[in-house]
């Protein structure tokens, strides 16, 4: 893609006895937009913090255009962050918050304003210059956080779950606002959240993380269609994880008792995999036409599909589908090999 | 049924009042007395100014008063620094140093006056510091740096613990952080502060009467000495503190009140603005 | 951020050398003899023994006597006031707090200067009294005018605390005991005064801290031979001069009003639910 503009090479955090990153080897681009994405308590967070300055990492390295900065205290470095709760001064209006980093600076007053009104406008918020921050509903005062930090011109953009306090409608309007803020001012976003349908659909590149350790890097589609492992398969999405499968040989996997053609390879001969099947991936046929059979035990109407839960012989499925289908009914279940998605057991 | 609710607020009413006739009787009493034109402190027998010309002529008062004032001054001054950039650090301790900090904290505040009085009486003589001015001063500081403490330091704990760290990403350095975000933001809780240390300070009787030597003596202590004779010259100087006290506590009372409602004002007109947007 | 830590340790040298080491010296001098220099000092618990002669006991009796009833009187008539002013408009309410609360900072010296001119012989209550036909009455240098001045000074202290728990009371609690079936003394008893008790509690133990201590009072409307602990010390620090004795008996003041809080803190519901 770009040039490397950020490394981390085995950064590992302790708090105490307790160790929050267990080595993180990251690579960021000029111009891109990466998530890290994972549940409460992964690390995600004080990776972005150590970015930015506000922790130091127990071992490791930082390197920001191949230099290691993290021993550089916040206040020099090239980044901005977008807080969590936005961090917006109370006590400075809408204009003197942004304005905040370049008074600093020691800017001239004239590039302040000019600066100050063009990032205004770019988020949206053309003629709120004298508004008092607090009076400001939470979408606003979100728009003047990012302003606050983009009118610095970083080289890269943090944002720590900002879109965590608004409702879920201003939530999908922030979503592509930001990804079109991205795209004008050409930088890098490195952005934060546990909500992966958030992650999926603004990011360049996706990085899953648990436990302090990074689960699978990837692009959004290859983060769902080709989940690396049992973890990022469930945390992306609903799936149905069948734990004891078997890969027979390259482009042949077992499971349920029956063999099935799939596209994956590289295994060991017989080495015990775990395999996945996204709910929409499975189809309900008639009981002849299939290998594996059972009935359907539940049907729930989510809006736009059917969520069905098949009952078989060695496990329960979960299926979305548009049709409907009668409790109790015998079907049959159907996939094709690309639908098989086949990971290493953990 | 309504009758009997007059009747009852009534009640509450001339209670209220009786109570405040109470409180308020010795301060009337000061008050009043300081404009009579004799000696007496029962009848009043004419206005007359003749005991603030005395007051004011009265070069020991006079000394008094100045001690008072810069003492109270100066230990407000360097009490409400102390205090500030401690419940600051004291937001960011460990938890073991903070418990310590505060509970050693607490102790001037809840141990009698008089233990803290002769505690610091010892300390100074301990360590041979001439008792006068500077011990006075000391003292004032040890007890008034604790009630700045407990005035800031829950405005500091309710920060959004991101703000300082906003100010750095911005690029302010930690110095900045705290003159520029930090302070502006517990302002409110600083000028408590400074208002309990200056009266705190002013006020007290107990505390430098113990510390205080060679002749060193504030307001309250020449009114300790002079109790033994009836001096209406007291009651004016004692009207002269009240006085000053009372506005300082209406202004600092009111002003805060007359502002809410100015912003109440302003934050209707701005939400009228934003719905025609 | 660690930035700030560092900016405790100028309080925590100041805070030990000016609270911790003082506390210390008091301890010491009340378990030494040798006078007022630590030069050649000795153990010893002599200062203690002393305070339990007859005439210091009486003396401690006599402080926790008068403190007891100044505490009970402030507790009757500033519930009564606190509540009360709890039935009027916020803004009545917050003019009537702030002028409960002037007096608290009008030092107590004053205050109790003009009670002596209120109180005397030929004073304004006895000038009443005579006008309206009655015998005059000794009121100075007596239990009387001490408590008087005592009340006088203190029920601010215990009015705020109350006021500010019984304002806190959320008024549907009110209205649903009404609702269960009590009646306004009821519902006084069993709600409100019960979740006034953090209130009552501050109120007690500020006080009582301030009543047991205090010298000044005692002093000019009791008198120059009317003794309670706070004189006892001060006499002995200015005029007798035996520090060791002083502080022994500053040690026990401190301590009866530790025992009084922690009792009065075992009262608190909230406190108790921390334990």
């Amino acid at each position: 893609m770009h040039n490397k503009i950020i490394e981390l090479k085995h950064l590992t955090k302790n708090f105490g006895e307790q160790q929050v990153l267990k080595g993180i080897d990251l690579n960021i681009y000029e111009n891109e937009f990466l998530t890290l994405l994972g549940p409460s308590g992964c690390g995600k967070t004080t990776t972005l913090r150590i970015i930015a300055g506000f922790e130091e990492p127990s071992g490791g390295e930082v390197l920001f255009n191949g230099v290691d900065i993290s021993k550089v205290p916040a206040y020099k470095r090239e980044v901005n962050t977008v807080f969590q709760k936005y961090a917006l001064f109370p006590f400075l209006n809408v204009y003197d918050n942004v304005a905040f980093g370049l008074k600093i600076k020691k800017k001239s007053k004239s590039f302040i304003d000019e600066k100050v009104k063009k990032t205004l406008k770019l988020v949206g918020l053309e003629g709120f210059d004298k508004r008092n921050v607090t009076l400001l509903s939470g979408g606003q005062q979100q728009r003047v956080a990012i302003a606050r930090a983009l009118v610095n011109e970083p080289k890269v953009l943090l944002l720590d779950e900002p879109l965590g306090a608004l409702d879920a409608k201003l939530r999908k309007e922030m979503q592509s606002e930001l990804k079109k803020i991205q795209k004008e001012v050409g930088i890098t976003f490195i952005f934060v959240t546990h909500d992966q349908e958030e992650a999926l659909s603004m990011s360049d590149t996706v990085v899953v993380m648990n436990e302090g350790i990074i689960q699978q890097i990837g692009s959004p589609v290859d983060i769902y269609n080709e989940p690396e492992n049992r973890f990022v398969a469930g945390f992306i999405g609903e799936s149905n994880i069948i734990p004891d499968a078997v890969m027979k040989r390259d482009l042949l996997v077992s499971f349920d008792g029956f063999d099935f053609d799939c596209v994956d390879k590289g295994f060991k001969e017989n080495e015990e995999v775990e395999v996945v099947l996204r709910p929409e991936d499975i189809d309900i046929v008639d009981v002849e036409n299939s290998k594996i059979k059972g009935k359907v035990k539940s049907i729930i109407f989510k809006g736009v599909h059917y969520e069905i839960v098949v009952e078989t012989q060695y496990r329960d499925y979960l299926i979305h589908t548009t049709d409907y289908f009668e409790t109790g009914l015998h079907v049959g279940l159907s996939f094709g090999p690309e639908d098989i998605h086949v990971m290493y057991k953990m | 049924m309504r009758k009997k609710h007059g009747h009852r607020k009534l009640g509450a009413g001339l209670y209220i009042a009786l109570c405040f006739l109470f409180l308020y009787l010795p301060i009337l009493v000061t008050m009043i007395f300081s404009f009579n034109s004799s000696k007496s402190l029962t009848k009043f027998e004419g206005f007359s100014l003749m005991w603030y010309e005395r007051l004011f002529s009265d070069s020991e008062i006079m000394e008094a008063v100045y001690v008072s004032l810069s003492v109270a001054l100066l230990a407000t001054l360097i009490s409400t620094i102390l205090g500030t950039i401690t419940a600051i650090g004291l937001s960011k301790s460990r938890k073991l140093l903070k418990e310590v900090i505060v509970n050693i904290n607490n102790v001037p505040i809840m141990n009698p006056d008089i233990v803290t009085a002769i505690g610091l009486m010892i300390l100074f003589s301990s360590m041979k510091i001439e008792k006068g001015y500077l011990t006075m001063l000391l003292a004032h500081i040890a007890f008034c740096t604790p009630y700045v403490i407990t005035s800031v330091y829950p405005k500091v704990r309710s920060l959004d613990p991101s703000i300082a760290n906003a100010a750095m990403d911005l690029g302010a350095t930690p110095f900045q952080a705290l003159t520029k975000v930090i302070l502006p933001m517990i302002k409110e809780g600083i000028f408590a502060g400074v208002l309990l240390a200056f009266t705190m300070s002013f006020d007290d009787f107990v505390i430098s009467y113990f510390v205080t030597g060679n002749g060193v003596k504030n307001i309250s202590i020449i009114v300790y000495n002079m109790t033994k004779r009836t001096n209406p010259t007291i009651n004016a100087l004692s009207t002269i503190v009240i006085v000053v006290i009372m506005v300082t506590l209406v202004i600092v009372n009111v002003v805060p009140a007359i502002n809410k409602k100015k912003n109440k004002k302003k934050m209707a007109l701005e939400l009228e603005n934003m719905n025609h947007i | 951020m660690k930035h700030y830590v560092k900016l405790v340790r100028p309080y925590l040298i100041w805070s030990v050398l000016m609270i911790v080491i003082p506390l210390i010296l008091i301890v010491i001098y009340s378990v030494t003899t040798g006078g007022n220099t630590l030069v050649n000092i000795q153990f010893t618990l002599s200062n203690f023994k002393k305070f339990a002669e007859p005439i210091y006991l009486q003396v401690f009796m006599k402080s926790l006597q008068i403190g007891v009833i100044t505490v009970l009187f402030c507790f009757l008539f500033g519930y009564i006031l606190a509540y009360k002013i709890c039935k009027f408009s916020e803004r009545a309410q917050s003019f009537m707090i702030l002028l409960v609360t002037i007096p608290m900072w009008i030092n107590t010296l004053l205050r109790t200067y003009a009670w002596m001119s209120i109180l005397s012989d030929n004073g304004i209550v006895n000038t009443i009294l005579t006008k309206l036909g009655l015998d005059p009455m000794t009121f100075m240098y007596t239990d009387f005018a001490v408590i008087v001045g005592m009340v006088s000074d203190f029920l601010p202290f215990m009015v705020i605390p109350i006021y500010t728990s019984l304002s806190k009371i959320d008024h549907s609690l009110i209205e649903a005991a009404h609702d269960l079936g009590a009646n306004n003394v009821q519902t006084f008893f069993k709600v409100t005064f019960k979740l006034s008790l953090p209130g009552v509690v501050n109120g007690i133990m500020m006080t009582f801290l301030l009543s047991v201590s205090t010298f000044v009072i005692p002093k000019l409307l009791g008198g120059g031979q009317y003794m309670l602990i706070g004189n006892l010390i001060e006499t002995q620090f200015i005029s007798v001069g035996n520090w060791n004795f002083g502080s022994a008996i500053s040690m026990i003041l401190a301590v009866v009003i530790l025992i009084a809080i922690t009792i009065m803190r075992r009262m608190d519901p909230d406190d108790a639910e921390e334990d």
